[in-house]
């Protein structure tokens, strides 16, 4: 299993020096992820390695956490994910950017930029009413159910609510370029969450 | 942005003579048809410039069999051969998308004198 924890720095372009062409790619800061945890079948029924990224200081982590990364002799860091699949690495490791190659097929998961209470044009993709001729119903959601039979809303119906700030995973991403000495993957394309966001990089089966 | 993303960007980075909009430029670019290379010249006002680092493009306005014709090009382009800069405009806006209502010699743009 190939999985890489890093942070989203923002995105920009490439110019293909021969054609011109230019290649949107999002830059990610990835590594040097120590390797905290290997689980095993015959241990936790499942196989998986545990990685860590960002150190911290101490007090900005909780004392089971500190205790659990002593255990595997690193210090403080921020996030800790599993990467399920089969271990190549011990504990002790580091996964570095090296790990991916320019081509690599990726998904790369992470926390969607939060767009507050929105509404259903926002949300839903719905059309909005017409503006002037005395509409009063200019991004309202219009109807919602029928009347007695079923007296009820349905569930499921699309309303307005919370948007965005949930884990979401892009799929079918590549990589463009990775810079070895300052731990960067350029990702071609566009990546889930805000800059400075954390996300999860993972091989595509 | 992020300083990783400008040192990324500064390599990219060509050498492009100074001009903003109002200035009529003369851009050499390059055209790959089939086989052949052959370098076009696009001659015209810059009605802007926007964004920033490698990012950057500008578009240039001309007047073609009384038409008007707009095209715009990343600053850094590697198509780009050479942007050659003549008159320097005398203007008081960064974006000059009023040209675009004017027609003949209300269309034109001061030369600054120095």
């Amino acid at each position: 299993m190939k999985g890489i924890i890093g942070k989203k720095l923002g995105m920009s372009q490439v110019f293909d020096p021969e054609t011109g062409v230019v290649t949107p790619v999002t830059v990610i800061e990835a590594g040097p992820c120590p390797v905290t945890q290997v689980r095993s079948v015959e241990t936790d029924g499942y196989e998986a390695v545990q990685l860590a990224f960002e150190p911290v200081a101490d007090r900005k982590i909780s004392k089971p956490e500190i205790g659990h990364l002593r255990k595997s002799g690193t210090g403080a860091h921020r996030q800790l994910v599993e990467f399920r699949g089969e271990a190549t690495v011990a504990v002790g490791d580091h996964v570095t950017v090296e790990a991916f190659a320019p081509g690599d097929k990726i998904k790369v998961s992470g926390t969607s930029i939060g767009k507050g209470f929105a509404g259903t044009i926002k949300r839903h993709n719905f059309h909005r009413g017409p503006m002037s001729h005395g509409s009063h119903n200019k991004r309202a959601p219009g109807s919602i159910g029928a009347s007695a039979t079923p007296s009820r809303v349905m569930k499921g119906m699309k309303m307005s609510g919370h948007m965005g700030a949930k884990r979401r995973t892009q799929v079918g991403l590549t990589v463009f370029a990775i810079e070895v000495e300052r731990n960067l993957i350029l990702v071609k394309g566009a990546v889930p969450g805000p800059r400075n966001g954390f996300v999860e990089i993972r091989e595509e089966a | 942005m992020s300083t990783v993303i400008d040192q990324l960007e500064q390599r990219m980075l060509r050498e492009v003579p100074v001009f903003k909009a109002g200035d009529t430029v003369r851009v050499h670019f390059k055209v790959i048809e089939g086989q052949r290379q052959r370098v076009q010249v696009f001659e015209g006002i810059v009605i802007k410039r926007q964004g920033a680092g490698v990012r950057e493009t500008f578009t240039v306005r001309k007047q073609s069999f009384g038409v008007g014709v707009e095209r715009t090009f990343p600053v850094h382009s590697p198509k780009i051969e050479k942007i050659e800069v003549g008159a320097i405009g005398d203007v008081s806006r960064a974006k000059l998308y009023y040209l675009r209502d004017k027609v003949g010699k209300k269309a034109r743009v001061r030369e600054k004198r120095i």
